[in-house]
């Protein structure tokens, strides 16, 4: 009875507060559109600049591979220096240099050269260009020995195959991670500064002198955000599958029980940082910089963990959210694969029971 | 009127810095996260987990293997020797790559012909693997140019002489860690203003400031200093971390990156009042402020490029000072951007900051509860 009171309570806090709603439902669809169709490793359209020093049928049949594909966006000089300004004021990310002899060398035994120079200020966008230009060349020289009416004979020939999402779409493995990101908002960085706020406003003190036990108010807190957490996690998935057409291959129920596993923890570490804080501005920092930032940096959700120090690869294991997005992304592109999903669910069972044990200690009616 | 603008400040910075956890709060972190973020924060791959399953044992194809395995980019974990035996190895992630060849390779090589590998790789990271890939075919690029000198293959007509300028070795650490300058000053400014209006309304305080003879443009002075002074101290902490401790070079004039670092708190100082003065409760402050944040962040071309966004994408990120500050920061850091090219940054950030004073300004006696 007291605890259907408790709960009643929370409900009306969370239901009369336009921002709670908001970071609940309003957040999940914002972070769905801002990565489904914001962020994105694949270049396209890239502007290049093309030197041509002496224009010929050799350097148009060269240049022509450029102006044809989707990647770049070429546009034609005569001289050297004009690309260079155009690279050092950023209007080129690259710059094509066939030199004025390039003809000649072409039929020379040696052969000519092509030099390429690319802003490599992005080190990555860098790579993905220069990859783009390597794409061009080979083609071109199939090209020129097709019509030559021989092959090109490399020693070797790579076949790519890439199981789980051949066309690589940046789409199918961000959307599921979200869920990690959207739920650890809602359980840590939500229910901390809820708890804080009981403190900092002394309705804390209220709810003391009452005869609910604290670990009745405790379970108040839970019940509601776990809902409303799920509630998330639900509309997140329905989003992924509806709108981004992201493939679930696992089942459902195994989706279900392991985000009610991450959301235990997740409620777990917003609690504990809330009963020892007490004071919004700080829960609310250390919830940010503790859950919501590693489960965006430190989780293997863009950035590969195998290729980070040692040190900060043992970091990553006191975080829920590596190993729900370990789990998700099998979820959604694998399949059920148990070898992955039941380690990374005792792993969370196990920071879960950390973290809700701890504060389930710490829960005694006493001030300061 | 100066005096009385000394004493709000004060006063601000006692609110703010009177507690000795907001004080932690304010300090330790960004430190800890330049450290953290600065390691863990690079797209390139290092000890990548692969297994190599070669049916052929001659020659050739041990010289393509071990081209692999002395890459400082890939980690042999098994070596297998049935088709079985490749699914379980990347179903349970254990290996992100399975190096495939052929029982006929080495010969196809010996004859001058072409010999194929089959590259197996985890795609359920769409954006590890096409890094990997890009790997492999500058391994494979290798052992052909050489493996063509050797048993003289004919030459190709032309050859491409790739450069990167700036950042020669293409290490992304030095693309995203003055990154994490912008990132940092971002979160502690934007987090310090949001609450300061948010707070007093929340206590009560903030009516009583209204009563006090403070105009509003000397409350808004009062409550932007904090943010400024806080934005400066740990930018200059981070830029100091940024040069001595991960080396990036600092190519540019620290004058025009300063100029910059103002232009950006003006803004980010601005819209955090903005956002404080539009919330009743501190709850409700930092949660606008992290509706603010997540978006600014992830459309700032941080971590990806603005120009691979769709059009209607990148024209809502002219809105977004982080965009400008991210083009400063970098140009000034990796290509010695000089002044005058950016301009074109400087006014739209000097634009957002005094536009959303302005609002806040007038919001402080408008919204009053």
């Amino acid at each position: 009875m007291r605890m259907r009171g408790l709960i009643r309570k929370e409900f009306l806090q969370i239901l009369r507060d336009p921002s709670s709603i908001a970071i609940a439902f309003l957040m999940p669809v914002v972070l769905l559109l801002l990565f489904g169709y914001g962020v994105s490793l694949d270049a396209e359209h890239v502007p290049v600049a093309i030197v041509v020093e002496s224009p010929s049928p050799d350097t148009a049949n060269f240049t022509s591979g450029f102006y044809g594909s989707r990647y770049f966006n070429p546009i034609t000089v005569f001289d050297f220096n004009t690309a260079e300004q155009k690279l050092r004021s950023r209007l080129v990310d690259a710059i094509i240099y066939l030199r004025g002899d390039f003809t000649r060398k072409l039929r020379s035994p040696g052969g000519a050269q092509i030099q390429v120079i690319i802003n490599g200020a992005d080190a990555n966008n860098g790579r993905i260009i220069s990859g783009y230009v390597q794409a061009i060349w080979s083609k071109w020289l199939e090209n020129i020995a097709l019509a030559k009416g021989e092959q090109v004979n490399l020693p070797v020939n790579v076949e790519q195959r890439v199981w789980f999402n051949s066309e690589l779409r940046s789409k199918n493995f961000l959307v599921p991670g979200l869920i990690a990101l959207i739920m650890t908002l809602i359980g840590a960085l939500l229910t901390a500064l809820v708890m804080a706020r009981e403190w900092e406003r002394g309705t804390m003190e209220a709810l003391m002198v009452t005869p609910v036990k604290m670990r009745e108010i405790l379970l108040g807190k839970i019940l509601p955000y776990f809902i409303l957490g799920m509630g998330g996690m639900g509309l997140t998935v329905a989003m992924a599958v509806l709108l981004f057409d992201v493939p679930i291959r696992g089942s459902l129920w195994v989706l279900f029980i392991t985000s009610s596993l991450f959301m235990f923890a997740a409620l777990g570490m917003g609690l504990f940082i809330s009963s020892v804080t007490k004071n919004q501005f700080v829960a609310g920092q250390v919830a940010i910089i503790t859950t919501f930032l590693p489960a965006f940096i430190l989780s293997g959700f863009i950035f590969d963990i195998g290729s980070m120090p040692w040190l900060i690869q043992m970091l990553t294991h006191v975080i829920a959210a590596r190993y729900f997005v370990s789990i998700l992304q099998t979820l959604f592109l694998a399949g059920d694969v148990w070898s992955v999903v039941i380690p990374n669910c005792l792993a969370l069972i196990l920071i879960g029971a950390f973290f809700l044990g701890l504060t389930w200690k710490r829960s005694d009616k006493r001030l300061g | 009127m100066w005096n009385r603008i000394y004493a709000l400040i004060i006063k601000e910075f006692l609110a703010l810095l009177k507690d000795s956890r907001s004080r932690i709060v304010v300090i330790v972190p960004p430190i800890l996260q330049l450290l953290v973020f600065g390691y863990a924060a690079t797209y390139d791959l290092t000890n990548i987990p692969f297994a190599v399953y070669n049916e052929d044992k001659d020659l050739p194809s041990r010289e393509l293997v071990s081209n692999f395995q002395g890459s400082p980019n890939f980690k042999e974990i098994a070596n297998i020797t049935r088709d079985d035996q490749i699914a379980p190895l990347i179903n349970s992630k254990e290996a992100l790559m399975v190096l495939h060849i052929g029982s006929r390779f080495s010969r196809n090589l010996m004859e001058g012909r072409s010999g194929s590998v089959q590259v197996i790789v985890d795609g359920r990271d769409s954006n590890t693997a096409s890094i990997l890939l890009t790997y492999v075919s500058s391994i494979i690029a290798q052992f052909n140019s050489s493996w063509a000198r050797q048993h003289d293959y004919e030459l190709p007509p032309a050859r491409l002489e790739i450069r990167a300028w700036y950042n020669p070795n293409l290490v992304s650490r030095w693309f995203i860690v003055p990154g994490i300058i912008a990132l940092l000053t971002l979160v502690v400014t934007t987090l310090v203003t949001a609450l300061s209006v948010a707070r007093e309304r929340e206590q009560g305080t903030f009516d009583q400031l209204l009563v006090t003879p403070f105009r509003p443009i000397e409350i808004l002075i009062g409550k932007s200093a904090p943010g400024f002074i806080i934005g400066i101290a740990e930018a200059t902490f981070t830029i100091l971390i940024t040069v001595f401790w991960f080396q990036v070079p600092l190519q540019g004039n620290i004058l025009t990156l300063y100029f910059g670092l103002f232009m950006f708190l003006l803004s980010t100082v601005g819209l955090g009042l903005m956002i404080s003065s539009l919330a009743v409760t501190q709850q409700q402050g930092l949660l606008g402020a992290f509706m603010f944040l997540v978006p600014a962040i992830i459309l700032s071309g941080f971590a990806t490029p603005i120009a691979n966004m769709p059009h209607w994408i990148q024209i809502i990120t002219f809105l977004n000072p982080m965009r400008y500050f991210m083009v400063i920061v970098r140009g000034v850091f990796l290509e010695g951007t000089p002044f005058h090219l950016l301009i074109n940054q400087f006014w739209p950030l000097a634009l957002i900051g005094v536009v959303n004073l302005a609002v806040a300004g007038w919001l402080f006696r408008r919204r009053m509860y």
